[in-house]
């Protein structure tokens, strides 16, 4: 199997609650003035955790968890990559919220993040649930847009075509747009400012 | 039934339908900026790929550019390390890049449609999220991330699911002292921060057709504030008068031929929409935000809203932001005090919002204890104001002129808010930390509403001044 496919993602969970998590909570601006995304994950939240230090970034029991269960839309605000970068370098990879903002939805699903929503009654029965036993493990399933928690068991929703990238392992655009260079042509040569009017 | 102006643009530039169902889409104009860019670079680099169509991207810098002093090497190692990284780029890419030292450096957004490279009927991308600033020529702008730019250098395309369209219909004239950041700042307040969500927005009605092509930028640069993935407004004279002459627009009897073909993308007078608002533009009043959400926003005249006031889903962030601004319900947002006035950004810094702030500067100080800043948006801007005589007004006044830039906008450069500063702003957001300081706080209002709250040293009615 092509090894970008994403169908399952399993282990702990992390809560992070609130409504509107913009881009710039999730990663400073001051953490963009680097020419590579490494070492992004130690900064993730990084004014969240020192105003708060509760935070569940850094609450021990946490560490090691690589699903994030937010709120609502959640990663508004700037088209940075540098936020989904820092929150994957932390070690997440899918998250479950209420709602995404869509930049931030179509960068993580560019990088393999999967972005699944469920309903607002479904994430809070679920963040309750996980601060109650942050030691276990939660199942995302993307072939039946399913999650699992000990014996909860929610329903995600994910847009079809965000869903099918991710299941065949084609959320890597580039290689599939490659293919289309010639009818890539055909088009532009048909827009009159590319044919200069 | 007719189409939009959406769905023409769209289907031209509709390449195939990709297995994932969604849709391979041809990107007319890619700019790129130094900070979401290197990693794209690097990215092809890891990959052996090339760039498909060099002569369609352009390069610039603006978000960390220091605007006092550009003297290189930086005295900020990482700025400088980034600058020398979209320099080599361009270079051994090939690409157009206007860096410090050319005439038509400035803020992506703004020097797009100065150099005439933003036209109606294309599309374009950009990796920051207020490329939808663009839509105000008539072209559909999406801001993508990093691995999106990666996929525009390399095919020039990018894999895009369809957009609704709203179509948003702003009646009446605006009153004076009312602005085209007052209409988006009450769109976003009235539709909701993801009231756009799965929506691209077409600005029309009256008051928007009698703006000229600056406000028009202002009010589609802030379309994402409010949710939406684009934002535009359909071309007409006053866009066809604004590009003619400009350096990439065609010229001569190609120029003609452009005008009908642009005016053939435009919306079909019946053109069917998913969802239309209507928004009385003589109803409104200068607006200033008091939260911490774009959405969070006042009539100068209005008081900060009590829980109870508000629908129950913005409850919650209206108790953090009465926490984080420090402010009470019932609390008129007129008359709260502000340490520094920002007019700049790609939302307003063009000539228009320089001249507006100006006009209410002329002949008054700066108020004790505030520290106010202009930055043009591109160095052409600082130009035209510079031959206006518009810097010796502010400087007068006790402003700082200073050299093109993002600037305090976002706090990747030296100019940033302190500790708990309140700053009276003409950018685009106010999220907790945005201007630099963790604790820093922003009220985002009209540039002729900064230079009043500057010269007041607090929120003002600038109708008042
Ligand atoms: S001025 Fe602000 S919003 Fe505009 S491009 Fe620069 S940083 Fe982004």
């Amino acid at each position: 199997m092509n090894s970008s496919v994403i169908q399952h993602v399993e282990g702990r969970a992390i809560p992070v609650r609130g409504n509107d998590i913009d881009t710039d909570r999730i990663i400073p601006a001051r953490y963009l003035r680097a020419i590579t995304f490494d070492g992004l994950g130690e900064h993730a939240f990084e004014d969240d955790r020192k105003s708060n230090p509760d935070h569940p970034f850094d609450n021990p029991r946490y560490q090691g968890a690589s699903i994030l269960i937010a709120n609502d839309n959640f990663g508004c605000g700037s088209s940075r990559e540098h936020a989904p970068q820092a929150l994957m370098r932390w070690g997440i990879c899918a998250i479950v919220g209420e709602s995404f903002a869509e930049i931030f939805l179509g960068n993580c699903t560019a990088m393999g993040v999967p972005c699944l929503t469920a309903s607002t009654a479904d994430i809070v029965k679920i963040q309750d649930a996980i601060e109650a036993d942050p030691q276990r493990e939660m199942a995302v399933d993307l072939k039946e847009k399913k999650m699992t928690f000990g014996d909860i068991e929610v329903n995600l929703q994910i847009a079809e075509g965000n869903r099918l990238q991710l299941i065949e392992g084609a959320w890597d655009a580039t290689g599939m747009l490659l293919e289309g260079r010639g009818a890539v042509r055909e088009v532009a040569d048909k827009l009159p400012y590319v044919t200069g009017f | 039934m007719g189409q939009s102006l959406f769905h023409k643009v769209w289907d031209a530039h509709a390449v195939r339908t990709l297995p994932s169902g969604q849709t391979q889409l041809f990107i007319g104009l890619h700019l790129i900026h130094e900070v979401t860019s290197p990693q794209a670079f690097d990215m092809l680099r890891e990959r052996g790929l090339t760039i498909a169509y060099p002569e369609r991207t352009f390069a610039t810098v603006d978000h960390i550019v220091p605007t006092s002093d550009v003297a290189r090497p930086f005295a900020d190692e990482m700025a400088e390390d980034m600058m020398v990284a979209i320099e080599e780029n361009a270079q051994q890419f090939g690409l157009s890049f206007f860096g410090l030292d050319d005439e038509r450096q400035g803020i992506v957004h703004v020097i797009g449609p100065e150099l005439g490279l933003t036209q109606p009927g294309m599309t374009i991308a950009c990796g920051d999220s207020h490329t939808s600033t663009h839509g105000a020529y008539g072209a559909i702008a999406f801001g993508i991330g990093t691995s999106q730019v990666r996929d525009v250098l390399a095919t020039q395309c990018l894999a895009m699911d369809p957009l609704k369209v709203r179509r948003i219909e702003v009646s009446g004239t605006l009153g004076d002292g009312v602005y085209a950041k007052d209409v988006i700042l009450n769109v976003i307040r009235n539709l909701g921060v993801k009231g756009g969500t799965g929506y691209a927005y077409e600005y029309a009605g009256s008051a928007i057709e009698a703006m000229d092509m600056e406000a028009r930028m202002s009010v589609c640069n802030m379309s994402i504030e409010g949710g939406a993935r684009a934002g535009y407004v359909n071309p007409d004279q006053t866009t066809y008068d604004y590009l003619q002459g400009r350096t990439y627009a065609p010229s001569g009897e190609a120029f003609d031929r452009a005008v009908s073909w642009w005016r053939s993308m435009a919306s079909d007078a019946d053109a069917d929409y998913d969802d239309v608002y209507h928004l009385d533009g003589s109803a409104l009043e200068p607006t200033v935000t008091w939260g911490i959400t774009p959405g969070q926003a006042l009539f100068v005249s209005e008081k900060v809203p009590a829980l109870t006031d508000l629908p129950d889903d913005e409850r919650d962030v209206a108790a953090e932001a009465y926490d984080y601004m420090d402010l009470k319900p019932g609390r008129a947002i007129s008359g709260m005090p502000i340490d520094v006035a920002f007019v700049g950004s790609c939302t307003n810094s063009r000539i228009s919002d320089l001249r507006e702030a100006a006009r209410v500067v002329e002949g008054h100080k700066v108020a004790d204890g505030v520290k106010a800043l202009v930055v043009p948006g591109s160095k052409s801007v600082l130009k035209t104001a510079e031959s206006e005589g518009l810097h010796h007004i502010f400087e007068d006044a006790g402003f700082e002129w200073r050299g093109a830039g993002c600037s305090m906008c976002l706090a990747m450069n030296p100019d940033k808010l302190q500790g708990r500063e309140v700053c009276a702003s003409s950018s685009n957001r106010n999220f907790k930390g945005r201007q630099g300081s963790p604790t820093g706080r922003t009220l985002l209002m009209s540039p002729a509403m900064v230079a009043a709250a500057a010269i007041a040293g607090e929120v003002i009615d600038v109708r008042a001044m």
